[in-house]
Protein backbone atom coordinates (compact mmCIF):
# COMPACT_ATOMS: atom_id res chain seq x y z
CA UNK A 1 0.00 0.00 0.00
CA UNK A 2 1.41 3.35 -1.02
CA UNK A 3 1.15 6.12 1.50
CA UNK A 4 2.86 9.29 2.71
CA UNK A 5 5.28 8.73 5.55
CA UNK A 6 6.65 11.54 7.68
CA UNK A 7 10.03 11.30 5.95
CA UNK A 8 8.51 11.44 2.48
CA UNK A 9 6.28 14.40 3.29
CA UNK A 10 9.21 16.33 4.75
CA UNK A 11 11.51 15.73 1.80
CA UNK A 12 8.79 16.59 -0.73
CA UNK A 13 7.73 19.75 1.13
CA UNK A 14 11.28 21.04 1.50
CA UNK A 15 12.15 20.11 -2.09
CA UNK A 16 9.12 21.84 -3.59
CA UNK A 17 9.58 24.87 -1.33
CA UNK A 18 13.13 25.14 -2.65
CA UNK A 19 11.83 24.98 -6.23
CA UNK A 20 8.93 27.38 -5.86
CA UNK A 21 9.70 30.00 -3.19
CA UNK A 22 12.23 31.91 -5.36
CA UNK A 23 9.73 32.17 -8.21
CA UNK A 24 7.00 33.24 -5.79
CA UNK A 25 9.18 36.03 -4.35
CA UNK A 26 9.97 37.22 -7.86
CA UNK A 27 6.29 37.35 -8.81
CA UNK A 28 5.20 39.13 -5.61
CA UNK A 29 7.90 41.79 -5.92
CA UNK A 30 6.98 42.57 -9.52
CA UNK A 31 3.93 44.31 -7.99
CA UNK A 32 6.07 46.41 -5.68
CA UNK A 33 5.73 50.16 -6.23
CA UNK A 34 9.28 50.92 -5.08
CA UNK A 35 12.24 50.78 -7.41
CA UNK A 36 14.20 49.15 -4.59
CA UNK A 37 13.47 45.52 -5.25
CA UNK A 38 13.85 44.26 -1.71
CA UNK A 39 11.79 46.89 0.15
CA UNK A 40 8.02 46.50 -0.04
CA UNK A 41 6.38 49.90 -0.61
CA UNK A 42 2.85 48.98 -1.60
CA UNK A 43 0.99 47.33 -4.46
CA UNK A 44 1.36 48.73 -7.95
CA UNK A 45 1.23 47.56 -11.54
CA UNK A 46 3.25 50.46 -12.91
CA UNK A 47 6.21 48.29 -13.97
CA UNK A 48 3.93 46.36 -16.29
CA UNK A 49 2.85 49.63 -17.87
CA UNK A 50 6.45 50.71 -18.38
CA UNK A 51 7.26 47.34 -19.85
CA UNK A 52 4.56 47.63 -22.51
CA UNK A 53 6.04 50.96 -23.60
CA UNK A 54 9.53 49.56 -23.93
CA UNK A 55 9.81 49.07 -27.68
CA UNK A 56 13.14 47.21 -27.44
CA UNK A 57 11.59 44.48 -25.29
CA UNK A 58 8.54 44.20 -27.56
CA UNK A 59 10.75 43.84 -30.65
CA UNK A 60 12.85 41.19 -28.92
CA UNK A 61 9.71 39.32 -27.88
CA UNK A 62 8.51 39.27 -31.49
CA UNK A 63 11.87 37.91 -32.75
CA UNK A 64 11.83 35.24 -30.02
CA UNK A 65 8.32 34.17 -30.95
CA UNK A 66 9.18 33.86 -34.64
CA UNK A 67 12.32 31.85 -33.91
CA UNK A 68 10.41 29.64 -31.47
CA UNK A 69 7.58 28.79 -33.86
CA UNK A 70 9.75 28.08 -36.93
CA UNK A 71 12.44 26.14 -35.09
CA UNK A 72 10.00 24.01 -33.08
CA UNK A 73 8.05 23.03 -36.21
CA UNK A 74 11.23 21.98 -38.05
CA UNK A 75 12.47 20.19 -34.92
CA UNK A 76 9.21 18.29 -34.52
CA UNK A 77 9.25 16.96 -38.10
CA UNK A 78 12.94 16.02 -38.02
CA UNK A 79 12.78 14.67 -34.47
CA UNK A 80 9.78 12.44 -35.23
CA UNK A 81 11.53 11.02 -38.30
CA UNK A 82 14.68 10.50 -36.25
CA UNK A 83 12.66 8.66 -33.58
CA UNK A 84 11.14 6.37 -36.25
CA UNK A 85 14.63 5.68 -37.57
CA UNK A 86 15.97 4.92 -34.08
CA UNK A 87 13.15 2.59 -33.09
CA UNK A 88 12.07 1.00 -36.38
CA UNK A 89 14.87 1.10 -38.93
CA UNK A 90 16.83 -1.77 -37.41
CA UNK A 91 20.51 -1.96 -38.29
CA UNK A 92 21.95 0.43 -40.84
CA UNK A 93 25.35 1.76 -41.69
CA UNK A 94 26.49 4.32 -39.10
CA UNK A 95 23.76 3.61 -36.57
CA UNK A 96 26.05 4.23 -33.60
CA UNK A 97 27.08 7.58 -35.05
CA UNK A 98 23.42 8.44 -35.59
CA UNK A 99 22.38 7.64 -32.04
CA UNK A 100 25.45 9.47 -30.78
CA UNK A 101 24.36 12.57 -32.68
CA UNK A 102 20.88 12.23 -31.14
CA UNK A 103 21.99 11.84 -27.52
CA UNK A 104 25.09 14.06 -27.44
CA UNK A 105 23.28 17.40 -27.93
CA UNK A 106 21.12 16.65 -24.87
CA UNK A 107 24.13 17.03 -22.61
CA UNK A 108 26.57 19.00 -24.79
CA UNK A 109 27.54 22.27 -23.07
CA UNK A 110 25.80 25.07 -24.93
CA UNK A 111 28.97 27.12 -25.35
CA UNK A 112 30.46 24.38 -27.55
CA UNK A 113 27.33 23.93 -29.68
CA UNK A 114 26.99 27.69 -30.08
CA UNK A 115 30.62 28.27 -31.00
CA UNK A 116 30.72 25.43 -33.52
CA UNK A 117 27.52 26.53 -35.27
CA UNK A 118 28.73 30.10 -35.48
CA UNK A 119 31.97 28.96 -37.11
CA UNK A 120 29.96 26.90 -39.59
CA UNK A 121 27.78 29.85 -40.55
CA UNK A 122 30.80 32.10 -40.96
CA UNK A 123 32.71 29.65 -43.10
CA UNK A 124 29.65 29.26 -45.33
CA UNK A 125 29.31 33.03 -45.52
CA UNK A 126 25.69 32.95 -44.33
CA UNK A 127 24.37 36.24 -43.02
CA UNK A 128 23.49 35.79 -39.35
CA UNK A 129 20.06 36.66 -38.01
CA UNK A 130 16.69 35.00 -37.43
CA UNK A 131 17.44 32.30 -40.00
CA UNK A 132 20.64 31.10 -38.36
CA UNK A 133 19.09 31.02 -34.86
CA UNK A 134 16.19 28.97 -36.27
CA UNK A 135 18.62 26.43 -37.78
CA UNK A 136 20.63 26.23 -34.55
CA UNK A 137 17.57 25.79 -32.34
CA UNK A 138 15.96 23.25 -34.66
CA UNK A 139 19.14 21.18 -34.52
CA UNK A 140 19.41 20.84 -30.76
CA UNK A 141 15.70 20.62 -30.04
CA UNK A 142 15.06 17.90 -32.65
CA UNK A 143 17.11 15.62 -30.39
CA UNK A 144 14.79 16.30 -27.45
CA UNK A 145 11.75 15.68 -29.68
CA UNK A 146 13.20 12.40 -30.88
CA UNK A 147 13.81 11.17 -27.32
CA UNK A 148 10.23 12.05 -26.28
CA UNK A 149 8.67 10.47 -29.39
CA UNK A 150 10.82 7.33 -29.35
CA UNK A 151 9.81 6.55 -25.76
CA UNK A 152 6.20 6.49 -26.99
CA UNK A 153 7.05 4.47 -30.12
CA UNK A 154 8.82 1.83 -28.04
CA UNK A 155 5.78 1.22 -25.88
CA UNK A 156 3.15 0.84 -28.58
CA UNK A 157 1.91 -2.37 -30.14
CA UNK A 158 3.46 -2.77 -33.58
CA UNK A 159 0.90 -5.37 -34.65
CA UNK A 160 -1.64 -2.54 -35.16
CA UNK A 161 0.57 -1.15 -37.89
CA UNK A 162 1.09 -4.61 -39.40
CA UNK A 163 -2.68 -5.13 -39.44
CA UNK A 164 -3.12 -1.94 -41.45
CA UNK A 165 -0.47 -3.11 -43.92
CA UNK A 166 -2.17 -6.52 -44.22
CA UNK A 167 -5.47 -4.79 -44.94
CA UNK A 168 -3.87 -3.09 -47.94
CA UNK A 169 -2.57 0.23 -46.63
CA UNK A 170 0.59 1.63 -48.16
CA UNK A 171 3.33 2.20 -45.55
CA UNK A 172 2.65 5.92 -45.69
CA UNK A 173 -1.12 5.43 -45.19
CA UNK A 174 -0.46 3.06 -42.30
CA UNK A 175 1.79 5.65 -40.71
CA UNK A 176 -0.74 8.42 -41.26
CA UNK A 177 -3.84 6.59 -40.03
CA UNK A 178 -2.42 4.27 -37.36
CA UNK A 179 0.99 5.29 -36.06
CA UNK A 180 0.63 9.06 -36.11
CA UNK A 181 -2.63 9.23 -34.10
CA UNK A 182 -1.11 6.92 -31.48
CA UNK A 183 2.11 8.86 -31.08
CA UNK A 184 0.36 12.25 -31.47
CA UNK A 185 0.45 13.15 -27.72
CA UNK A 186 4.22 12.57 -27.69
CA UNK A 187 4.67 14.57 -30.89
CA UNK A 188 2.69 17.46 -29.39
CA UNK A 189 4.62 17.43 -26.14
CA UNK A 190 7.81 17.24 -28.21
CA UNK A 191 6.72 20.36 -30.08
CA UNK A 192 5.96 22.17 -26.81
CA UNK A 193 9.33 21.16 -25.41
CA UNK A 194 11.13 22.37 -28.54
CA UNK A 195 9.20 25.64 -28.42
CA UNK A 196 10.05 26.39 -24.78
CA UNK A 197 13.68 25.33 -25.27
CA UNK A 198 13.90 27.87 -28.06
CA UNK A 199 12.19 30.65 -26.04
CA UNK A 200 14.60 29.96 -23.21
CA UNK A 201 17.91 29.76 -24.95
CA UNK A 202 20.50 32.45 -24.31
CA UNK A 203 23.89 30.94 -25.10
CA UNK A 204 23.31 29.37 -28.52
CA UNK A 205 21.27 32.37 -29.67
CA UNK A 206 24.05 34.77 -28.58
CA UNK A 207 26.58 32.90 -30.68
CA UNK A 208 24.47 32.40 -33.78
CA UNK A 209 22.69 35.74 -34.00
CA UNK A 210 23.76 38.80 -35.96
CA UNK A 211 23.21 42.47 -35.27
CA UNK A 212 19.74 42.36 -36.85
CA UNK A 213 18.13 39.90 -34.43
CA UNK A 214 18.04 40.24 -30.63
CA UNK A 215 16.01 37.64 -28.79
CA UNK A 216 14.32 38.21 -25.44
CA UNK A 217 16.82 36.12 -23.42
CA UNK A 218 19.71 38.12 -24.91
CA UNK A 219 17.91 41.34 -23.97
CA UNK A 220 17.10 40.07 -20.47
CA UNK A 221 20.66 38.89 -19.92
CA UNK A 222 22.18 42.24 -20.78
CA UNK A 223 19.68 44.02 -18.48
CA UNK A 224 20.12 41.54 -15.63
CA UNK A 225 23.89 41.84 -15.61
CA UNK A 226 23.45 45.36 -14.26
CA UNK A 227 21.44 44.03 -11.33
CA UNK A 228 17.90 43.30 -10.22
CA UNK A 229 15.22 45.66 -11.55
CA UNK A 230 11.43 45.77 -11.20
CA UNK A 231 10.83 45.86 -14.98
CA UNK A 232 12.63 42.56 -15.35
CA UNK A 233 10.58 41.17 -12.45
CA UNK A 234 7.40 42.22 -14.29
CA UNK A 235 8.62 40.72 -17.57
CA UNK A 236 9.58 37.48 -15.82
CA UNK A 237 6.17 37.28 -14.17
CA UNK A 238 4.45 37.67 -17.54
CA UNK A 239 6.58 34.91 -19.07
CA UNK A 240 6.03 32.59 -16.09
CA UNK A 241 2.28 33.24 -16.27
CA UNK A 242 2.08 32.48 -19.99
CA UNK A 243 4.06 29.25 -19.60
CA UNK A 244 2.08 28.11 -16.55
CA UNK A 245 -1.25 28.67 -18.32
CA UNK A 246 0.03 26.89 -21.44
CA UNK A 247 1.27 23.87 -19.52
CA UNK A 248 -1.94 23.57 -17.47
CA UNK A 249 -4.13 23.77 -20.60
CA UNK A 250 -1.95 21.20 -22.38
CA UNK A 251 -2.08 18.77 -19.47
CA UNK A 252 -5.86 19.12 -19.09
CA UNK A 253 -6.26 18.52 -22.83
CA UNK A 254 -4.14 15.35 -22.79
CA UNK A 255 -6.01 14.11 -19.72
CA UNK A 256 -9.36 14.59 -21.49
CA UNK A 257 -8.04 12.94 -24.63
CA UNK A 258 -6.89 9.95 -22.56
CA UNK A 259 -10.30 9.63 -20.89
CA UNK A 260 -12.01 9.90 -24.27
CA UNK A 261 -9.79 7.21 -25.80
CA UNK A 262 -10.37 4.87 -22.88
CA UNK A 263 -14.12 5.24 -23.29
CA UNK A 264 -13.88 4.48 -27.02
CA UNK A 265 -11.73 1.43 -26.38
CA UNK A 266 -14.24 0.23 -23.82
CA UNK A 267 -17.10 0.73 -26.28
CA UNK A 268 -15.22 -1.15 -28.99
CA UNK A 269 -14.57 -4.01 -26.60
CA UNK A 270 -18.25 -4.30 -25.72
CA UNK A 271 -19.24 -4.44 -29.38
CA UNK A 272 -17.10 -7.46 -30.09
CA UNK B 1 15.18 2.64 -51.15
CA UNK B 2 12.51 4.61 -49.37
CA UNK B 3 13.98 3.48 -46.06
CA UNK B 4 17.38 4.87 -47.01
CA UNK B 5 15.77 8.16 -47.98
CA UNK B 6 13.92 8.46 -44.67
CA UNK B 7 17.04 7.64 -42.67
CA UNK B 8 19.08 10.14 -44.63
CA UNK B 9 16.90 13.18 -43.79
CA UNK B 10 17.71 13.50 -40.06
CA UNK B 11 21.10 11.86 -40.59
CA UNK B 12 22.33 14.44 -43.10
CA UNK B 13 20.83 17.30 -41.10
CA UNK B 14 22.77 16.25 -37.99
CA UNK B 15 25.97 15.69 -39.95
CA UNK B 16 25.70 19.14 -41.51
CA UNK B 17 24.72 21.05 -38.38
CA UNK B 18 26.26 19.02 -35.58
CA UNK B 19 29.24 17.01 -36.80
CA UNK B 20 30.80 19.27 -39.43
CA UNK B 21 30.74 22.32 -37.10
CA UNK B 22 32.91 20.34 -34.66
CA UNK B 23 35.37 19.71 -37.46
CA UNK B 24 35.56 23.45 -38.03
CA UNK B 25 36.21 24.04 -34.32
CA UNK B 26 39.11 21.55 -34.44
CA UNK B 27 40.54 23.23 -37.51
CA UNK B 28 40.27 26.69 -36.02
CA UNK B 29 41.92 25.54 -32.79
CA UNK B 30 45.00 24.85 -34.91
CA UNK B 31 45.00 28.26 -36.62
CA UNK B 32 46.54 31.61 -35.77
CA UNK B 33 44.70 34.71 -34.67
CA UNK B 34 44.53 37.58 -37.15
CA UNK B 35 43.00 41.02 -36.95
CA UNK B 36 40.41 40.70 -39.68
CA UNK B 37 37.00 39.20 -40.32
CA UNK B 38 36.95 36.29 -39.75
CA UNK B 39 39.67 36.96 -37.19
CA UNK B 40 41.91 34.01 -37.92
CA UNK B 41 44.24 32.58 -40.57
CA UNK B 42 44.57 30.38 -42.52
CA UNK B 43 41.20 29.89 -44.15
CA UNK B 44 40.80 26.90 -46.42
CA UNK B 45 40.52 28.10 -50.01
CA UNK B 46 39.09 25.29 -52.10
CA UNK B 47 40.06 26.95 -55.39
CA UNK B 48 43.73 26.43 -54.49
CA UNK B 49 43.45 22.70 -55.23
CA UNK B 50 45.88 20.16 -53.78
CA UNK B 51 48.75 22.64 -53.47
CA UNK B 52 46.46 25.02 -51.62
CA UNK B 53 45.43 22.21 -49.27
CA UNK B 54 49.07 21.34 -48.50
CA UNK B 55 49.83 24.97 -47.91
CA UNK B 56 46.82 25.16 -45.62
CA UNK B 57 47.96 22.12 -43.64
CA UNK B 58 51.47 23.47 -43.19
CA UNK B 59 50.08 26.58 -41.55
CA UNK B 60 48.20 24.66 -38.85
CA UNK B 61 50.03 24.27 -35.58
CA UNK B 62 49.61 23.42 -31.92
CA UNK B 63 50.45 26.95 -30.78
CA UNK B 64 47.06 27.56 -29.15
CA UNK B 65 47.27 24.37 -27.15
CA UNK B 66 50.79 25.21 -26.00
CA UNK B 67 49.49 28.62 -25.00
CA UNK B 68 46.68 26.95 -23.01
CA UNK B 69 49.17 24.60 -21.39
CA UNK B 70 51.47 27.37 -20.31
CA UNK B 71 48.79 29.65 -18.97
CA UNK B 72 47.72 28.52 -15.51
CA UNK B 73 44.34 30.23 -15.76
CA UNK B 74 43.01 27.65 -18.20
CA UNK B 75 44.10 24.62 -16.21
CA UNK B 76 42.67 26.08 -13.04
CA UNK B 77 39.42 26.81 -14.86
CA UNK B 78 39.15 23.24 -16.21
CA UNK B 79 39.92 21.73 -12.82
CA UNK B 80 37.57 23.98 -10.93
CA UNK B 81 34.74 23.39 -13.48
CA UNK B 82 35.07 19.63 -13.07
CA UNK B 83 35.26 20.00 -9.30
CA UNK B 84 32.22 22.30 -9.10
CA UNK B 85 30.28 19.97 -11.42
CA UNK B 86 31.24 16.92 -9.36
CA UNK B 87 30.31 18.42 -5.99
CA UNK B 88 27.05 19.88 -7.28
CA UNK B 89 26.09 16.57 -8.90
CA UNK B 90 26.52 14.83 -5.54
CA UNK B 91 24.53 17.54 -3.73
CA UNK B 92 21.77 17.39 -6.35
CA UNK B 93 21.61 13.61 -5.92
CA UNK B 94 21.43 14.04 -2.15
CA UNK B 95 18.43 16.38 -2.46
CA UNK B 96 16.88 14.78 -5.55
CA UNK B 97 16.83 11.15 -4.43
CA UNK B 98 14.60 11.66 -1.34
CA UNK B 99 12.24 13.74 -3.50
CA UNK B 100 12.02 11.07 -6.21
CA UNK B 101 11.57 8.43 -3.51
CA UNK B 102 8.82 10.42 -1.84
CA UNK B 103 7.07 10.87 -5.20
CA UNK B 104 7.26 7.15 -6.02
CA UNK B 105 5.89 6.29 -2.56
CA UNK B 106 3.06 8.80 -2.74
CA UNK B 107 -0.53 7.58 -3.28
CA UNK B 108 -1.31 6.94 -6.97
CA UNK B 109 -3.75 9.82 -7.30
CA UNK B 110 -1.03 12.26 -6.18
CA UNK B 111 1.70 11.12 -8.52
CA UNK B 112 0.56 12.96 -11.67
CA UNK B 113 0.32 16.24 -9.74
CA UNK B 114 3.76 15.81 -8.14
CA UNK B 115 5.25 14.95 -11.50
CA UNK B 116 3.71 18.11 -12.96
CA UNK B 117 5.15 20.19 -10.09
CA UNK B 118 8.63 18.85 -10.87
CA UNK B 119 8.32 19.54 -14.59
CA UNK B 120 6.72 22.99 -14.33
CA UNK B 121 9.88 24.90 -13.28
CA UNK B 122 11.66 23.17 -16.15
CA UNK B 123 9.32 24.92 -18.59
CA UNK B 124 9.94 28.33 -17.04
CA UNK B 125 12.92 30.22 -18.35
CA UNK B 126 16.26 29.10 -17.01
CA UNK B 127 17.51 32.68 -17.10
CA UNK B 128 14.57 33.93 -15.04
CA UNK B 129 15.06 31.26 -12.41
CA UNK B 130 18.72 32.24 -12.00
CA UNK B 131 17.69 35.88 -11.91
CA UNK B 132 15.24 35.11 -9.07
CA UNK B 133 18.19 33.97 -6.96
CA UNK B 134 20.09 37.21 -7.60
CA UNK B 135 17.41 39.05 -5.61
CA UNK B 136 17.47 36.47 -2.83
CA UNK B 137 21.21 36.12 -2.35
CA UNK B 138 22.38 39.73 -2.74
CA UNK B 139 23.70 41.64 0.25
CA UNK B 140 20.36 43.43 0.79
CA UNK B 141 18.53 40.34 -0.43
CA UNK B 142 15.79 38.33 1.20
CA UNK B 143 18.03 35.69 2.68
CA UNK B 144 20.27 38.21 4.43
CA UNK B 145 17.28 40.25 5.62
CA UNK B 146 15.69 37.10 7.00
CA UNK B 147 18.85 36.01 8.79
CA UNK B 148 19.38 39.51 10.22
CA UNK B 149 15.77 39.58 11.38
CA UNK B 150 16.08 36.25 13.19
CA UNK B 151 19.30 37.47 14.79
CA UNK B 152 21.40 34.55 13.55
CA UNK B 153 23.86 36.96 11.97
CA UNK B 154 24.83 40.50 12.93
CA UNK B 155 25.98 41.75 9.52
CA UNK B 156 24.95 40.73 5.98
CA UNK B 157 26.78 37.71 4.59
CA UNK B 158 28.47 37.92 1.23
CA UNK B 159 26.76 35.09 -0.65
CA UNK B 160 26.28 36.40 -4.17
CA UNK B 161 29.45 36.46 -6.30
CA UNK B 162 30.84 33.47 -4.40
CA UNK B 163 31.05 29.79 -5.25
CA UNK B 164 28.30 29.10 -2.70
CA UNK B 165 25.85 31.08 -4.84
CA UNK B 166 27.00 29.12 -7.91
CA UNK B 167 26.32 25.82 -6.13
CA UNK B 168 22.85 26.98 -5.05
CA UNK B 169 22.07 28.08 -8.61
CA UNK B 170 23.26 24.80 -10.15
CA UNK B 171 21.36 22.60 -7.70
CA UNK B 172 18.24 24.71 -8.16
CA UNK B 173 18.27 24.57 -11.97
CA UNK B 174 19.36 20.97 -12.43
CA UNK B 175 17.24 19.37 -9.68
CA UNK B 176 14.41 18.26 -12.07
CA UNK B 177 16.99 16.54 -14.32
CA UNK B 178 18.02 14.42 -11.33
CA UNK B 179 14.55 13.75 -9.91
CA UNK B 180 12.83 12.66 -13.15
CA UNK B 181 15.02 9.69 -14.19
CA UNK B 182 15.26 8.42 -10.58
CA UNK B 183 11.49 8.68 -10.18
CA UNK B 184 11.02 6.78 -13.46
CA UNK B 185 13.03 3.79 -12.19
CA UNK B 186 11.59 3.86 -8.64
CA UNK B 187 8.05 4.03 -9.97
CA UNK B 188 8.51 0.79 -11.94
CA UNK B 189 10.01 -1.02 -8.96
CA UNK B 190 7.84 -4.00 -7.99
CA UNK B 191 6.79 -3.56 -4.32
CA UNK B 192 6.67 -7.34 -3.85
CA UNK B 193 10.50 -7.35 -3.88
CA UNK B 194 10.48 -5.12 -0.82
CA UNK B 195 7.84 -7.28 0.85
CA UNK B 196 9.94 -10.36 0.13
CA UNK B 197 12.99 -8.68 1.69
CA UNK B 198 10.99 -7.77 4.78
CA UNK B 199 9.53 -11.28 5.01
CA UNK B 200 13.04 -12.64 4.91
CA UNK B 201 13.88 -10.56 7.97
CA UNK B 202 15.30 -7.30 6.60
CA UNK B 203 14.48 -4.10 8.45
CA UNK B 204 13.06 -1.32 6.28
CA UNK B 205 16.45 0.38 6.08
CA UNK B 206 18.16 -2.88 5.16
CA UNK B 207 15.52 -3.58 2.55
CA UNK B 208 16.13 -0.13 1.09
CA UNK B 209 19.87 -0.72 0.72
CA UNK B 210 19.48 -4.31 -0.47
CA UNK B 211 16.62 -3.80 -2.96
CA UNK B 212 15.68 -0.20 -3.74
CA UNK B 213 19.18 1.28 -3.99
CA UNK B 214 20.64 -1.24 -6.48
CA UNK B 215 17.47 -1.32 -8.60
CA UNK B 216 17.37 2.48 -8.86
CA UNK B 217 20.94 2.58 -10.18
CA UNK B 218 20.02 3.20 -13.88
CA UNK B 219 17.99 6.27 -12.89
CA UNK B 220 20.71 7.57 -10.58
CA UNK B 221 23.36 7.11 -13.28
CA UNK B 222 21.23 8.85 -15.93
CA UNK B 223 20.45 11.71 -13.54
CA UNK B 224 24.12 12.19 -12.64
CA UNK B 225 25.14 12.35 -16.32
CA UNK B 226 22.32 14.78 -17.11
CA UNK B 227 23.60 17.09 -14.37
CA UNK B 228 27.37 16.62 -14.52
CA UNK B 229 28.06 16.98 -18.26
CA UNK B 230 26.24 20.27 -18.94
CA UNK B 231 27.37 21.80 -15.64
CA UNK B 232 31.06 21.44 -16.57
CA UNK B 233 30.47 23.86 -19.46
CA UNK B 234 27.88 26.01 -17.66
CA UNK B 235 28.01 29.71 -18.51
CA UNK B 236 24.92 31.57 -17.27
CA UNK B 237 25.07 30.51 -13.61
CA UNK B 238 28.73 31.45 -12.94
CA UNK B 239 28.32 34.63 -14.94
CA UNK B 240 25.29 35.88 -12.98
CA UNK B 241 25.78 34.37 -9.52
CA UNK B 242 29.54 33.79 -9.40
CA UNK B 243 32.19 36.37 -8.68
CA UNK B 244 35.50 37.25 -10.25
CA UNK B 245 37.08 34.36 -8.32
CA UNK B 246 34.66 31.76 -9.72
CA UNK B 247 36.59 30.05 -12.47
CA UNK B 248 34.50 28.03 -14.86
CA UNK B 249 35.57 27.07 -18.33
CA UNK B 250 32.27 27.98 -20.02
CA UNK B 251 32.74 31.56 -18.84
CA UNK B 252 36.41 31.59 -19.91
CA UNK B 253 35.39 30.43 -23.39
CA UNK B 254 32.67 33.08 -23.61
CA UNK B 255 35.05 35.89 -22.54
CA UNK B 256 37.78 34.65 -24.87
CA UNK B 257 35.31 34.75 -27.72
CA UNK B 258 33.20 37.85 -27.06
CA UNK B 259 35.60 40.10 -25.08
CA UNK B 260 39.07 39.16 -26.32
CA UNK B 261 37.82 38.14 -29.77
CA UNK B 262 40.51 35.48 -29.87
CA UNK B 263 38.60 32.84 -31.81
CA UNK B 264 41.41 30.31 -32.19
CA UNK B 265 42.05 30.22 -28.43
CA UNK B 266 38.29 29.98 -27.76
CA UNK B 267 38.18 27.01 -30.16
CA UNK B 268 41.14 25.36 -28.45
CA UNK B 269 39.36 25.80 -25.10
CA UNK B 270 36.27 24.16 -26.62
CA UNK B 271 38.30 21.26 -28.02
CA UNK B 272 39.84 20.46 -24.63
CA UNK B 273 36.46 20.81 -22.91
CA UNK B 274 35.08 18.34 -25.45
CA UNK B 275 37.94 15.92 -24.81
CA UNK B 276 37.22 16.04 -21.07
CA UNK B 277 33.55 15.33 -21.70
CA UNK B 278 33.80 12.78 -24.50
CA UNK B 279 34.04 9.77 -22.17
CA UNK B 280 31.06 10.78 -19.98
CA UNK B 281 29.06 11.59 -23.15
CA UNK B 282 29.76 8.15 -24.68
CA UNK B 283 28.88 6.44 -21.39
CA UNK B 284 25.65 8.44 -21.30
CA UNK B 285 24.78 7.39 -24.86
CA UNK B 286 25.42 3.70 -24.10
CA UNK B 287 23.33 3.96 -20.96
CA UNK B 288 20.43 5.54 -22.86
CA UNK B 289 20.58 2.88 -25.58
CA UNK B 290 20.54 0.12 -22.98
CA UNK B 291 17.56 1.72 -21.24
CA UNK B 292 15.69 1.91 -24.56
CA UNK B 293 16.46 -1.71 -25.41
CA UNK B 294 15.29 -2.80 -21.96
CA UNK B 295 11.91 -1.26 -22.72
CA UNK B 296 11.34 -3.04 -26.01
Amino acid sequence: MKRFTFFNITSLTLGFAFLYVPILILVVYSFNSSRLVTVWAGFSTKWYGELLQNQAFLDAAWVTLKVGIFSSCIATVLGTIAALVMVRAGKFWGRTLFSGMIYAPLVMPEVITGLSLLLLFISLGVERGVMTIVLAHATFSMCYVSVVVSSRLVSFDQSLEEAALDLGCTPFDAFKSVTLPIIAPAVISGWLLAFTLSLDDLVIASFTTGPSATTLPIKIYSAVRLGVSPEINALSTLLIGIVAIGVIIASLATKRAAVHRKRQEEAARQET
Amino acid sequence: MRRAFIISIPYLWLIALFLIPFGIVFKLALSDMAISIPPYTPTLDISGGWAGFKDFLSQLDMENFIWLKEDNLYWKAYLSSVQIAFVSTLLTLLIGFPMAYGMAQAPKEWQATLMMLIILPFWTSFLIRIYAWMGILSNEGFLNQFLLWTGIIGAPLQIINTNLAVYIGIIYTYLPFMVLPIYATLEKLDPSYLEAAEDLGCSRTQAFWAVTAPLSKPGVVAGCFLVFIPVVGEFVIPSLLGGSRTLMIGKVLWDEFFSNRDWPVASAVAVILLLILVIPIILFQKQQERAQEAET
